[in-house]
């Protein structure tokens, strides 16, 4: 179609209820569409509501419960609703936040769909005027065994570095999982965490009509076209046929596009901004326009696309407004800016261009060769996108475990062997080796020391910030509600962990279809769960994505609601990692104190004998606050040398992977009275600590006067791990090896 | 000591070589954008920093060994001034023939990010004379870092005394374990491991420091 009038004639084409459907939008939401117009749409216009009403940029499904979530306490900046959170970290900066999730494009191209969900986070955090200083990422495999699962780990892994090694920004932390049910679906899910000074902090509200829309980075091509609506629906056999949907990412030009906006940003020449991601041009000025205005009362834009920098030609406005090519920007500058602005972008050798012009008229006018594609009201794209209702069913409650159907095991070294190398425990060092860490000079902690969180200074001074991301989605199949306030807890635990005051979190929503009343009802119950987690901790929501629809042939993947936790840590000198336990120092664990609650949706109980059953193991909000706030407290009086959480397999497994971390084995004693069992239960607000033999006396003396249940577990010293003499006693070699050979020798199988 | 860092499009260790200089010399670098930038008279080291830069869509370092500052980076050079590349700076001090030999990708075939033992050659070098020798621990991260030349090359660089320093466990496949070499005249120093970021306070260690402080005595 490189034929002008025939490009024209097929963009002004009026739509009709099937041309619709094709689009993703039902017989109810046409409806709705052609009330609100007052007439059937063009193909240009049905194209812009059809992203804008995608489940992915309307939350139409999730909207309603969403709101659920607390989103201020005295440090929050600015809360869900811009392109990521801001908090306030002290001395006039702050830290700006998101996790996003880029799990349809990976399955379908793993290098190119984790590379741009990497390349789409950053742009969030540096739209704020942030520099991103930290990259995180929560993923989530197929069964190792089956057929895609070793190309898709090797695709996703090369992506994400290729892409954060190339822009700058070190990958600090990160989890990865393997469980069949993500089999037809895996999930990338990637943060990324920026540093600003207050005073220089960039929204998409707030323009005004009469100013020029400019645009810059990489040409539009036609990569990325309904993307988003890729990512509202099912997936089923043969969808790899989908693969040209599929964005291609360029490092380089992210990294000019950073330093350029930043370099921008420090004039006053913007006035709104807001990066291309899902939908391009077209959310972009949507959203700059419906959050435009003096009181948000929206403006109008008005823009010619053929003023759009073009990587192909012929392109339809149709093509330019869904593209979802990446490395791209649109602001609102002042007018008197426009050279300002064209000198740095220069500078880089980008594309900028003034390619419209903000209106009072509420309107989005499109111009394509003259002739207007496109003229219809702004509001009703975003304000009057469907907020379903979605019926939804109260998720079963599983039955208590019978805990006497779980026989003892013969040899519980085997067992010890068999948790630490299980994929899910096996250390994932053969992923964060391929990222650089140390990119900028200011990572104290990462992934290296295999710990609680990362830690990475505050560029210049003796402040940092901890970061972590966290989910166990076997405790949110096993109940919703309780394993979605585990995960804000488990996020609160690993940063109060290394010393940190936890702050805030974003999180990443990962869910089957939304239609289906059973994976509504585990939307809905995971939500309430992580919002009152949220209430009791004061550690609100402040930005966050939700992935629905995430189904192949019916077969909806666990649900997955990742969290995305950041603290602050006002001296550097005060923290505390997993690697500095000494010869000598004696394991405590510090505790809620409350009862045994049981191996139900253990890690123990699915490696060892393959069964996913059982309620999971209760968090009491109100203790685990106490018992951080206490450990914490330790930690800045210098009296622990290494802390660990206890998460995925219990006692042992944390005081094994402190033990591994600071190259020292343990004698451990666990009380006569219960099964030795009860050392893998998967016990919440709970830390392993390693203390100087000399402080041990303090720490038992502090907890009690606390009320906070602290108990010997035995001492540190020589090369094995031993459990009551005899019953474990497994040099720390072997479990080392066990633990580090899995994934590498995994990954160098031959199909 | 008066320091200059080379900025081309897509560095990004300019900052850490930045921080690394100052905290060495007591004062801020001169940073160098590669197109219209000046490296300022009397300048007595120049780092060309690690990074991707064009990309390195094309071979490493290719494109930015014909950026218009290199014509100054020679000229330094010829006058005998101090070079330190790190990285991508050591793969476009080689692309410009200032160092010999190539660096091709890593025989793992993946990128790697890890702490490294390098063993000190010698002491007796403008870079070295802080150390007393033995083994230092300093981060890599690249994927391109196997160091490849002819024999007759890498037999003159060890018998001349210029490879600086060798990998005690190769991380990339280098010939002979090289992990830095220096040019003829002792001023240029090409090597992949990142010493800019081993100055302390963070994961990378305190190795690093010698290498500035050994500068700044010969400088």
């Amino acid at each position: 179609m490189t034929d002008r009038s025939a490009i024209i004639t097929a963009m002004q084409a009026e739509q009709d209820e099937t041309s619709a459907s094709e689009h993703g939008i039902n017989a109810e939401e046409w409806d709705r569409l052609v009330t609100r117009l007052g007439r059937q749409p063009n193909l240009v216009e049905l194209g812009i509501y059809s992203v804008m009403w995608s489940e992915h940029c309307s939350y139409k499904s999730s909207r309603r419960h969403l709101s659920k979530f607390p989103t201020k306490n005295k440090h929050v900046i600015q809360g869900p609703g811009e392109n990521a959170g801001v908090i306030d970290i002290g001395d006039g900066q702050a830290a700006i936040f998101k996790m996003e999730s880029h799990n349809h494009p990976s399955y379908i191209e793993p290098y190119q769909g984790a590379a741009t969900g990497v390349g789409g986070i950053l742009r969030d955090v540096f739209t704020m005027g942030a520099r991103p200083i930290a990259l995180v990422n929560a993923l989530r495999f197929g069964d190792p065994s089956h057929p895609k699962t070793r190309s898709l780990v090797a695709g996703v892994v090369a992506g994400i570095g290729g892409y954060g090694n190339c822009v700058g920004v070190p990958t600090v932390a990160g989890e990865t999982e393997f469980h069949s049910g993500y089999n037809g679906n895996i999930l990338v899910n990637a943060m990324a965490v920026g540093l600003a000074d207050q005073d220089k902090i960039f929204y998409a509200r707030g323009a005004t009509p009469g100013n020029p829309i400019f645009y810059v980075g990489s040409k539009t091509g036609r990569d990325g076209i309904h993307g988003a609506t890729m990512a509202s629906a099912e997936f089923s056999e043969g969808d790899e046929d989908n693969r040209p949907t599929v964005q291609v990412g360029d490092p380089f030009t992210e990294k000019l596009l950073i330093e350029a906006c930043l370099e921008l940003m420090a004039t006053d020449a913007i006035q709104a901004i807001q990066d291309m991601g899902a939908a391009g041009l077209t959310s972009s000025s949507v959203e700059m326009a419906d959050s435009g205005g003096e009181n948000g009362e929206g403006i109008g834009v008005e823009m010619d696309l053929d003023k759009v920098p073009q990587r192909e030609t012929g392109m339809s406005a149709y093509e330019i407004m869904l593209s979802e090519s990446q490395e791209r920007m649109l602001m609102v500058l002042y007018p008197d800016k426009i050279d300002l602005a064209k000198k740095i972008f220069d500078k880089y050798d980008l594309d900028a261009e003034v390619i419209g012009m903000t209106t009072d008229s509420g309107r989005m006018v499109l111009k394509q060769f003259g002739e207007t594609v496109c003229d219809i009201p702004v509001a009703p794209l975003a304000e009057d996108a469907p907020n379903y209702d979605r019926p939804w069913v109260e998720p079963n409650k599983r039955a208590p475990l019978d805990m006497d159907s779980i026989p003892e095991p013969e040899d519980y070294g085997e067992v010890l062997l068999k948790l630490m190398s299980c994929p899910d425990m096996a250390s994932k060092r053969w992923i964060w080796q391929q990222y650089d860490r140390h990119v900028m000079g200011d990572t104290v902690d990462s992934s290296q020391s295999q710990g609680n969180a990362a830690i990475v200074r505050i560029h210049g001074t003796n402040k940092a910030l901890a970061i972590t991301s966290d989910c166990t989605p076997r405790y949110v199949a096993a109940d919703p509600y309780e394993g979605g306030k585990q995960i804000v807890a488990e996020a609160y635990r690993n940063l109060s962990a290394v010393g940190a005051k936890p702050i805030a979190i974003t999180d990443n929503l990962n869910f089957g279809n939304p239609e289906k009343p059973e994976t509504m009802g585990y939307i809905v119950k995971a939500i309430e769960g992580m919002a009152e987690a949220c209430g009791t901790l004061d550690f609100p929501v402040v930005s966050g994505n939700v992935s629905l629809y995430n189904e192949t042939d019916g077969i909806a993947i666990p649900p997955t609601p990742v969290v995305g936790g950041v603290g602050l840590i006002e001296d550097l000198d005060k923290v505390a990692t997993l690697k500095g336990a000494q010869e000598g120092d004696v394991l405590i664990a510090i505790a809620d104190g409350d009862p045994t609650p049981g191996l139900g949706a253990s890690l123990y109980l699915r490696e060892i004998h393959g069964r996913e059953e059982g309620p999971p193991p209760l968090v009491n909000l109100d203790k685990e606050k106490g018992v951080a706030d206490f450990t914490r407290s330790l930690i800045e009086d210098g009296l622990l040398n290494a802390v660990h959480d206890v998460s995925d397999g219990g006692y042992m497994c944390a005081a094994t992977e402190l033990c591994l971390a600071s190259g020292i084995g343990a004698n451990l004693t666990f009380p006569a009275s219960g099964s030795l069992l009860g050392y893998f239960v998967e016990h919440q607000g709970s830390y392993m600590v390693a203390v100087s033999p000399d402080q041990v006396d303090e720490v038992l003396t502090r907890a009690k006067a606390a009320g906070i249940y602290a108990g010997k577990q035995g001492d540190l010293g020589g090369d094995a791990m031993v459990l009551n003499q005899d019953v474990i006693n497994l040099p720390l070699a072997e479990i080392r090896k066990a633990h580090e050979d899995w994934l590498p020798t995994y990954m160098s199988k031959v199909d | 000591m008066k320091t200059a860092v080379i900025v081309f499009p897509g560095s990004n260790c300019d900052r850490d070589a930045q921080v690394a200089l100052r905290e060495a010399t007591g004062q801020d670098p001169t940073m160098v954008w590669h197109k219209d930038g000046t490296i300022p008279e009397g300048t007595d080291l120049v780092m060309v920093p690690g990074g991707f830069s064009y990309g390195d869509y094309l071979r490493c370092g290719a494109v930015a060994a014909n950026s218009p500052v290199i014509s100054q980076l020679r000229a330094h050079a010829e006058r005998g001034g101090y070079i330190l590349g790190v990285c991508n700076g050591f793969q476009i001090l080689c692309e410009t023939g200032l160092l010999p030999g190539a660096l091709i990708r890593n025989a793992g075939l993946e990128f790697v990010c890890r702490p490294e033992v390098l063993k000190i050659e010698s002491t007796n070098t403008a870079f070295t004379s802080a150390y007393t020798g033995g083994e230092i621990t300093i981060p890599i991260a690249h994927h391109d870092g196997n160091y490849v030349a002819d024999e007759e090359t890498l037999n003159a660089l060890e018998s001349e005394g210029r490879v600086a320093f060798r990998y005690v466990d190769n991380p990339n496949g280098s010939a002979r374990d090289i992990a830095g070499v220096i040019s003829e005249n002792g001023r240029v120093l090409g090597m992949m491991p990142h010493p800019e970021r081993a100055i302390g306070g963070h994961e990378g260690g305190t190795d690093g420091r010698g290498m500035f402080e050994s500068l700044l005595s010969a400088a």
